[in-house]
């Protein structure tokens, strides 16, 4: 049994069609688990602020000097 | 904000960043330098001074590795850290040695292989060059940098790992891939820099252009996409468009890249069916590329006056449009009846550089505007240089695409033409002769587009020493402050 599966397996003709398969709906699967849940959805995009979330512009050249005219 | 800048400082390894964007720059101008030498040659061949060590054939590579592997490669390397430690909140793994060792691994390896092409010593394989002991160097330094990646996106402090980090896993874990099996080879021996490739005829071309274009697919697409995905929102200062659209934009480009490599080699040996299933998903991908460019676009919805006000916006959606254009372009060459004209001519060239500069370039100079003054606890030495690269860096780029658009669709209409008896209607050189004007412009493009980098290179400088000099002035101040 497990012979005559490797062997339907390892032939290129089968093998080409089944991968395609595979990929072809997990894709769409991808798809329609990101778009179909309102509320997945929304905790999807949530994530968009994740880069936001660690801001720390860098400060102006006047404030870093004025600490040393404030010592003199 | 100064305090959160030190505590950034302190809870992320900076150090490492700023080699790898400093070397970045370097190799960016030396490889970009050597291109426009080349180019320069081809349009004045006495430049060649009958010197085999930089004729085109051998400089070509050294270009090519100098701009794609230590320009891109050490800005991935720079961006990568950076964005995998700001978004997981979280020190790369690996203490001071294993990332260092990335660094002078990756560039020393660089180094070797380059020396070696003035030489001769290639593999003759596209993006592929170094020989055997090279590959074997870049192998163990990949590895080190997936566990550093890796490891450090395991102790994240945030509960969902951020989209530009799947990109970038992505562009690591398929460049091991795509390099493992294009460079396997047998050495002549132990002691000799020659080796012989695995694979024989077709399928040797089919596995160089597997890696020829899933290269140009997960190293200068997917992980400049992770650039693109932290610093387009970052410098916008508003959250990327879609984040469904990121997610679908990295499985879609992910399922596809792998499948077209081989309409590289259109007309050639290779089964029919093999070209037209590469055609296929080269026009499938154009929704995904555009999917992305429209995505990252799409981020300034509501803030499009930075485009006016702002330098490094400009750049980082200058590039997004050259992605776009460039992901049209490549689909449409792709179609076979297009790559008859296409094929083996400069619009090949054009369609490469409207790619390399125009995305891959300027979406690395942008984020370098924005991430290297924070890296130094700074700002920019001057906004008003960035303004000056970013014109000499589009004007480059334009005159660059532009003359090889006519250098490259006029040579394919001659060398296809015929004369009434069937015969060819032009000779070799009468191409060549054609070509000469568009190669002078080409030259003069890459000429603008190195002098930008020679802008961007004293800008940053300045930068980074004005922030050495300010860094006495905070130490001082801390006890006022207190």
């Amino acid at each position: 049994m497990l012979a005559t599966w490797w062997a339907w397996i390892t032939d290129l003709g089968n093998s080409k069609i089944v991968s395609l398969l595979i990929f072809f709906f997990t894709f769409i699967s991808i798809v329609l688990y990101v778009y179909t849940n309102k509320a997945r959805s929304e905790r999807l995009e949530s994530y968009r602020y994740l880069p936001l979330m660690d801001d720390d512009a860098p400060k102006p050249p006047a404030q870093q000097a004025s600490p040393k005219r404030d010592e003199k | 904000m100064a305090h959160s800048a030190v505590v950034s400082s302190e809870q992320y390894n900076y150090d490492i960043v700023k080699k790898f964007a400093i070397a970045a720059i370097v190799w960016g101008i030396a490889g970009m330098t050597a291109g426009v030498y080349i180019a320069s040659e081809l349009a004045w061949p006495f430049l060649n001074f009958d010197l085999a060590q930089i004729t085109f054939g051998r400089l070509r590579p050294v270009h090519t590795s100098g701009v794609i592997f230590g320009f891109g490669g050490n800005a991935l390397f720079a961006t990568s850290y950076y964005i995998v430690q700001r978004t997981c909140q979280a020190r790369l793994i690996g203490g001071k040695f294993w990332p260092e060792f990335t660094f002078w691994g990756w560039n020393l390896a660089l180094a070797v292989g380059g020396i070696g092409y003035l030489f001769g010593i290639t593999q003759g394989r596209e993006y592929a060059e170094p020989e055997w002991y090279v590959d074997l160097a870049i192998t163990v330094v990949w590895v080190v940098y997936f566990i550093l990646y890796t490891g450090t996106l395991m102790r994240r402090n945030q509960p969902h790992i951020y989209v530009a980090n799947w990109f970038f896993m992505s562009f690591i874990l398929a460049t091991a891939l795509l390099h493992i099996f294009n460079n396997l080879a047998m050495p002549i021996s132990l002691t000799s820099v020659h080796s012989y490739s695995l694979f024989s005829g077709v399928q040797d071309a089919m596995t160089q252009w597997w890696y020829g274009h899933n290269a140009v697919g997960f190293f200068l697409t997917a992980a400049f996409l992770g650039m693109m995905y932290y610093f387009v929102p970052k410098q916008a200062g508003r959250p990327v468009y879609s984040y469904r659209l990121s997610i679908v934009h990295f499985w879609a480009l992910s399922f596809m890249y792998m499948w077209v490599g081989t309409h590289h080699l259109h007309w050639t040996a290779i089964p029919d069916w093999t070209s037209t299933l590469a055609a296929t998903f080269s026009i499938l991908l154009l929704m995904p590329s555009w999917g992305g460019m429209i995505n990252g676009i799409m981020t300034l919805s509501g803030a499009w006056d930075k485009l006016r006000t702002d330098p490094i916006m400009m750049f980082l959606i200058t590039s997004l449009s050259f992605y776009g254009m460039s992901t049209f372009e490549g689909p449409m060459m792709s179609l076979k009846s297009v790559n008859a004209l296409s094929h083996y001519t400069d619009w090949t060239v054009g369609h490469v550089h409207s790619g390399a500069l125009g995305w891959v370039a300027m979406v690395s100079i942008g984020s370098f505007y924005h991430m290297i003054p924070r890296i130094w606890n700074t700002t920019l030495y001057s906004t008003k240089l960035v303004y000056n690269h970013f014109f000499l860096a589009t004007i480059g780029v334009i005159l660059y695409i532009t003359s090889m658009w006519v250098a490259g669709i006029g040579q394919g209409l001659m060398l296809r033409a015929f004369d009434q008896y069937g015969n060819l209607a032009f000779s070799f050189i009468e191409t060549v002769s054609f070509m000469h004007v568009p190669y002078i412009f080409r030259a003069i493009g890459g000429m603008f587009f190195v002098a930008g980098m020679l802008v961007m290179a004293y800008n940053i400088y300045m930068t980074i020493a004005r922030a050495r000099q300010e860094v006495p002035a905070t130490t001082t101040a801390t006890p006022v402050q207190a």
